[in-house]
């Protein structure tokens, strides 16, 4: 299989990536690469294997429901690019 | 000292002939002067490091140290440590100054190490050769045109270069082996869910696994047994108890191990693998061999699939975990942006390099309408049918070895440019970590342009302990582990 670059071009929107114009033949020929490689698992017969998502197969563990964590919402802002009052700021998503 | 054995320096220290204050001043003198030639470092913390060296000192006066009190250590940029930068090799996370610790860093500042800096990486640990770090690529000691292999290069250069005697990395497809191997040191990742992902930057949850480096298994085995444990903080953590892995590290007769048996998986014996690794990943089970183990020829059919599944799942992951990082709580903001969805493309864009714009778009497309089935549960199919064939091949054998890497380290900018050659470096490694398994890189002699190759061994789950101990028996009968690269 290969991509369009309509394909490239509607994945970066979906990923959230910003891709330049210029950077789209290159974008397109790396990952059509990427995809000759993986098209090689499509020669083996997989029927009736069951998926693997874990080495042990283990169930997910499960907790109570009860504050576990102290207030360090100070330390956390600290690193974030904008805040104010304790809020995170974003451009303004409602008109 | 810093040469030593951790145990010789516990010794000396245990007996105040050396202080954790000399030892941090030796290994931050070593970074000093070596560092500008490898940049196996993204930050080195002088003041921290003193300070933690000084606590060490008045627990060993006290008679309250324990086998790493007191010892430097460098901690891959992937783990979060509390008050100093963690940029995982990104420009995204270049500002980010982490407002916690790993788990991992946790439990290593309790046994009272001492850390000296945070190793450079590939962004993200997605490479596998260093280049691909926002800040430069590390540099092989060995010979500093050359790759130190990735993605934990700094890590495994640093203590190929005697700047630190053990650090910690992550191996997700390979990314402590190979560069143990590159770098001529010993690493090992030890079964998935052993060590605590809590703190340690994710890239494929269902992969990534913190495990150790020295210069020797024993070194590795004192350093994972302080990593490894349960932790409720990750949901993915084995509730399995502490464990001393250097149990089997012990000196035992001429033929130590008569009775284990080294599966050679005929596979990896094929074509693809240099003559001058072969030569010396034979003559390295020769000397098993001598030393009383017997080999015997075992398939791993679906091993050839192991890089085509990886590059789904890997990216599929990466593609979902790397959502986090939108300018919004932490990381790069754009500096000019219209609405929300232009400021989230314009910091993604700007904040992540090619490699990893590449590994997210992949993913997304793998995981997007219509191709989840296609791909990533195909490759959740094929990941079982690997997981099977070592299964299968542990029956007939304890340990697997073979290759690492295919090579020895090349050279830098030689692969940088073709994304599926890089990939294809990793054929000897990737396998282990879609089954699960603990395995580990050591010295096995040395290649072309006299540099380092390394031996892997394979174990089954849990079965660390007898992985280093088989490598331990081996380094007491050689010494290519304690070659050291000139000038450091």
């Amino acid at each position: 299989m290969s991509l369009s670059l309509d394909e490239v071009r509607h994945i970066a929107k979906l990923a959230r990536l910003e891709l330049a114009e210029g950077d789209l033949d290159a974008t397109q020929a790396k990952l059509n690469g990427i995809f000759g490689l993986i098209e090689e698992m499509q020669a083996v017969n997989t029927d009736g294997v069951e998926p693997m998502s874990h080495p042990q197969d283990l169930a997910q563990r499960l907790r109570e429901d009860q504050v576990a964590e102290s207030d360090r919402r100070a330390a956390y802002q600290s690193v974030a690019p904008q805040t104010e009052a304790g809020l995170y700021l974003v451009p303004k998503v409602i008109e | 000292m810093i040469d030593s054995s951790l145990k010789d320096i516990a010794a000396a220290l245990r007996d105040r002939k050396v202080s954790a204050v000399e030892l941090a001043t030796e290994s931050l003198a070593r970074i000093d002067a070596g560092n500008a030639r490898i940049n196996a470092f993204v930050t080195v913390d002088h003041d921290g490091a003193l300070t933690a060296a000084r606590a060490a000192d008045a627990r060993l006066a006290a008679g309250n140290g324990g086998p790493l009190t007191g010892i430097p250590l460098a901690h891959k940029d992937v783990f979060c440590t509390e008050g100093v930068l963690t940029t995982c090799g990104s420009k995204m996370l270049s500002n980010f100054v982490s407002p916690y610790d790993a788990h991992v860093v946790s439990l290593l500042k309790a046994a009272g190490t001492v850390m000296v800096g945070k190793a450079n990486m590939d962004e993200f640990a997605m490479g596998s050769s260093n280049e691909n770090s926002h800040f430069g690529p590390t540099r092989n000691p060995w010979n500093t045109d050359k790759v130190p292999g990735g993605s934990s290069g700094g890590s495994a250069a640093a203590v190929a270069a005697r700047m630190v005697p053990i650090a910690t990395g992550t191996d997700t497809g390979g990314s402590i082996r190979q560069p143990a191997a590159l770098c001529g040191i010993t690493g090992i990742k030890p079964t998935y869910g052993r060590v605590s992902r809590y703190g340690m930057i994710a890239y494929a949850s269902s992969l990534d696994q913190g495990g150790a480096f020295g210069c020797s298994a024993e070194d590795c085995a004192v350093l994972l047994s302080a990593m490894a444990g349960h932790d409720p903080r990750d949901s993915t953590s084995l509730e399995q108890g502490p464990e001393d892995f250097a149990r089997e590290c012990t000196q035992v007769g001429a033929q130590p191990l008569a009775g284990l048996r080294i599966g050679l998986p005929k596979e990896f014996f094929a074509e693809g693998m240099s003559d001058d690794v072969r030569a010396a990943v034979e003559a390295a089970i020769a000397e098993y061999r001598k030393l009383g183990a017997t080999t015997v020829e075992v398939s791993l059919p679906n091993a050839r699939l192991a890089i085509p599944a990886y590059y789904v799942i890997a990216p599929a992951e990466a593609s979902s975990n790397l959502s986090r990082f939108d300018g919004v709580r932490y990381g790069h903001r754009a500096a000019e942006y219209g609405d929300l969805n232009d400021m989230y493309c314009k910091s993604r864009a700007q904040g992540f390099g090619g490699e990893v714009k590449r590994r997210i778009l992949v993913g997304t497309y793998v995981l997007s309408h219509g191709y989840y089935d296609a791909y990533y549960i195909k490759a959740q199919k094929l990941r079982r049918l690997i997981a099977n064939d070592f299964a299968t091949a542990f029956e007939q054998c304890d340990v697997i070895a073979g290759p690492v890497s295919p090579t020895v380290a090349f050279g830098i900018g030689e692969k940088s440019d073709d994304p599926v050659q890089m990939y294809l470096s990793d054929i000897y490694t990737i396998a282990v970590n879609l089954a699960g398994l603990p395995a580990l890189s050591h010295p096995a002699g040395f290649g072309a342009g006299n540099l380092p190759v390394g031996l892997q061994l394979i174990g089954n789950y849990f079965g660390e302990a007898r992985l280093l101990g088989t490598a331990h028996q081996f380094q007491l009968a050689t010494d290519w582990h304690r070659q050291a690269p000139a000038g450091f």
